[in-house]
């Protein structure tokens, strides 16, 4: 139906369309892409104090930047983070769905339950987990009154070893203990999300299909395995993608709870691009930051944004 | 009923993401952004009125980051008395939250680059000033403001130096706090039978002592590193001298030199007698930690001491006591806070008449008993302070004046920075060499060293 009456549009009126999206276009060509070329342009320059100036001098601010014992530690912070976040969450993500999805009496309040922290601001979680895995006031004072010696006690978050601790030029390899803790805030506030996007999909599996494979004798890890897993597979790239994303953008929540931590280990490019910016009014190289932020995102969105137009035109 | 459940899920997802991108989003923009905001919308609109009428309504706005205790009710006094000067000119009060001023300074910059000035705004004197707003070439000459209220001679020369360039002088400063102060718990160094050390000899040799009794020698808190900053500023002054120490920012003495590098090895060594957990702790955290007892002393700017007195109801000189870091007796390391005129305020007249305000004995006698610092002019009222203020005013007028870095008076914020960072790392790594070689490449590439 709808498409007779597109025939029988007359030619003109083809721009109509064109003319509505024609403002948001070029706000976005200007506010978006725009400020991206500024931004590039800025940090090929040496605009490094208050007093702008705009002399070329190459890629000199990113040769700073990777010789920098502070992004190098942030690139790995990055990884380690992201890898750690994105594995605990969609685990611990499936795990609540599995639960929920047995039809337990009270299954939206659960739900809800594990969902809600999703609604709160990364800096109301910061400022909330900071307390509760602070060393001295938190967590620890009911480790401790459970019997935990003194001495070892977990340092959370100012913990400063990185395990195992390669040497790798001037920062150490591996992964600072003191992450963990903030990827255990993280996860607490976004498994709840990866549950909902599962549960969504262990709905949309026919309970036939189950059954069928049950009948010929499979097992209930196998049915697991064979069947729902391949079925949730499409959830789960949705998921890595955008839990990527966020991990590689994540700013307010570090920047809430530990801010860049003894040696900066917990430190991340957001929270030292907006330090060495606004503070040390080294505006060059805070712009050489966010390309390269702009890089690492783009490395994962474009073959998505590939695949899914494809998708979209087949 | 699958279908419906899944569409359900679906939609209780993205209303969820919605929701959550909403408020973090715009929850942070409105914590920094929203007071100056609108602000300066009800400036630029009034601005715009009395430009079409004489009669509107004149006034004045004030970007600070005096926004704690002690120092708000200060700063609320001082609008008190402007208003009953001058009760045709509205005062907006533009503070933003945060301590040594770096989200305020953060949004101050990008309303100074975006050509939004606020009609004065608090920067500290030397560096910060100088090296950023003055070469920007954003501020106006306060030279004939000086001569008209008689203030060359009502404050000290290495003061008005400090807020001077080329001969021209740029802002009014308000108040004086000390940077070199060893805050003590006194109850604690009576039951063990110290005297407050005033070397780094005899430092060491109490913190040995403090130790040995199972309690936290030094308190630091350096969640933010300008902390950390101090304790090095401060042993640099104390192994160098206040000449050497301001010889370091002009370039001629170099960073890595072996006096830096002792110096260096002196804050390592202070380091090692911190409370563990310095990286979970702010200032106040730390200072808290000397107040009810389980550490003994904290050096720290005597912001500290209105900590003590106003939030946690100390005495001085019965529950605290103070004196100068190890070696700087003679120095007083200089935080003051100024306010001065940016290029391209549409009511210049009103900033001016708070400027006169804020330069006057009286006003620098009601704000700075409250803020617990000290007034800057030599002619006030010592009177009016405590027996911290009174002492330190005798000390302010003795002393030799030293810049401090830490708090952007030394050496532009570029520098600071990385100072910062070197010391964030410096703290844990302890790397004395690394450290000044570090040190030593932030000097040349901020372009101290010409």
């Amino acid at each position: 139906m709808t498409r007779t009456k597109h025939s029988r549009l007359p030619k003109s009126d083809a721009l109509i369309p064109v003319l509505m999206i024609l403002p948001s276009l070029i706000a976005i060509a200007i506010f978006v892409y725009g400020f991206i070329a500024w931004t590039g342009y800025i940090s090929l320059t040496d605009w490094n104090t208050l007093v702008r100036n705009l002399d070329f001098v190459g890629l000199s601010n990113y040769a700073f930047l990777f010789q920098d014992f502070r992004f190098q530690s942030d690139l790995r912070n990055t990884v380690v983070f992201t890898i750690l976040f994105i594995v605990a969450t969609i685990g611990f993500g499936l795990l609540l769905a599995m639960l929920v999805d047995r039809r337990i009496r009270a299954e939206a309040l659960f739900r809800n339950i594990f969902i809600f922290p999703m609604a709160l601001s990364f800096i109301v979680t910061g400022v909330v987990w900071q307390w509760i895995l602070n060393p001295t006031t938190g967590v620890n004072l009911i480790l401790q009154a459970l019997g935990a010696a003194k001495g070892h006690l977990p340092k959370w978050y100012i913990s400063t070893s990185i395990v195992p601790g390669i040497s790798g030029g001037q920062i150490e390899l591996g992964i600072p203990i003191a992450l963990i803790a903030v990827v255990i805030a993280t996860v607490w506030q976004m498994s709840g999300f990866a549950m909902a996007m599962y549960l969504a999909g262990l709905r949309g599996i026919s309970d036939e299909l189950k059954e069928a494979a049950r009948v010929d004798g499979a097992s209930e890890w196998t049915v697991f395995r064979r069947i729902i897993l391949p079925q949730l597979h499409p959830i789960t790239g949705s998921l890595v993608i955008m839990l990527t994303h966020i991990s590689l953008k994540i700013f307010d929540l570090i920047y809430a709870m530990t801010g860049p931590g003894a040696m900066f280990v917990t430190d991340v490019p957001g929270v030292y691009m907006f330090e060495t910016t606004f503070r040390g009014n080294h505006y060059a190289q805070g712009a050489a930051i966010a390309m390269i932020m702009l890089l690492l995102v783009s490395l994962l969105i474009i073959p998505y944004l590939k695949s899914s137009l494809k998708e979209g035109a087949s | 009923m699958n279908k419906r459940m899944m569409l359900l899920a679906v939609f209780l997802v993205l209303s969820l993401l919605t929701a959550a991108c909403g408020s973090s989003g715009t929850n942070d923009k409105t914590a920094l952004e929203n007071q100056p905001q609108t602000n300066s919308d009800s400036n630029s609109k009034d601005s715009a009125d009395s430009s079409d009428a004489d009669t509107a309504k004149k006034s004045v706005e004030i970007f600070s980051w005096w926004t704690g205790a002690g120092e708000e009710a200060g700063l609320l006094g001082l609008i008190d008395l402007f208003n009953q000067k001058h009760p045709d000119i509205e005062v907006i009060n533009a503070a933003v939250a945060g301590g040594a001023g770096t989200n305020a300074k953060a949004v101050l910059a990008s309303r100074m680059q975006g050509g939004d000035p606020p009609g004065t705004f608090q920067v500290h004197g030397g560096a910060e000033l100088n090296t950023g707003w003055v070469a920007a070439g954003k501020m106006e000459s306060l030279n004939a403001l000086y001569e008209s209220e008689g203030w060359m001679d009502k404050f000290p020369k290495d003061l008005i130096d400090m807020v001077s360039h080329d001969g021209t002088i740029y802002s009014v400063p308000v108040n004086i706090h000390r940077g070199n102060v060893l805050f003590y718990n006194k109850k604690i160094f009576d039951d063990n039978h110290l005297t407050p050390p005033t070397t780094f000899e005899e430092f060491f040799k109490a913190a040995d002592a403090l130790q040995a009794q199972g309690i936290i020698p030094l308190a630091l808190g350096d969640k933010e590193p300008w902390t950390a900053t101090m304790v090095f500023e401060d042993a640099l002054l104390g192994v160098l001298g206040p000449e050497d120490y301001k010889q370091l920012f002009t370039g001629e003495i170099a960073f890595d030199d072996a006096k830096v590098k002792d110096a260096l090895e002196k804050t390592k060594r202070m380091f090692s007698y911190i409370n563990e957990d310095h990286a979970a702790r702010n200032w106040q955290d730390a200072a808290q930690l000397v107040a009810n007892g389980q550490a003994a002393m904290n050096i720290m700017g005597d912001w500290a001491k209105g900590y003590f007195t106003t939030d946690l109801k100390l005495q001085p000189n019965v529950d605290f006591g103070w004196i100068a870091t190890p070696d700087t007796g003679g120095s007083f390391m200089v935080i003051t806070d100024t306010f001065g005129l940016p290029k391209g305020v549409k009511d210049a007249n009103s900033v001016d008449e708070w400027l006169k305000v804020l330069g006057s004995v009286e006003g620098q006698d009601i704000f700075n008993p409250l803020k617990g610092s000290i007034p800057a002019r030599v002619d006030a009222d010592s009177s009016k302070y405590d027996v911290y203020g009174q002492s330190t005013i005798a000390d302010f007028k003795q002393s030799s004046l030293t810049p401090s870095l830490a708090h952007g008076s030394a050496a532009a914020e570029g520098f600071l920075t990385q100072v910062n960072q070197v010391m964030t790392i410096f703290v844990t790594k302890g790397d004395v060499d690394q450290a000044a070689k570090s040190l030593r490449d932030a000097q040349v590439s901020s372009g101290i060293v010409k």
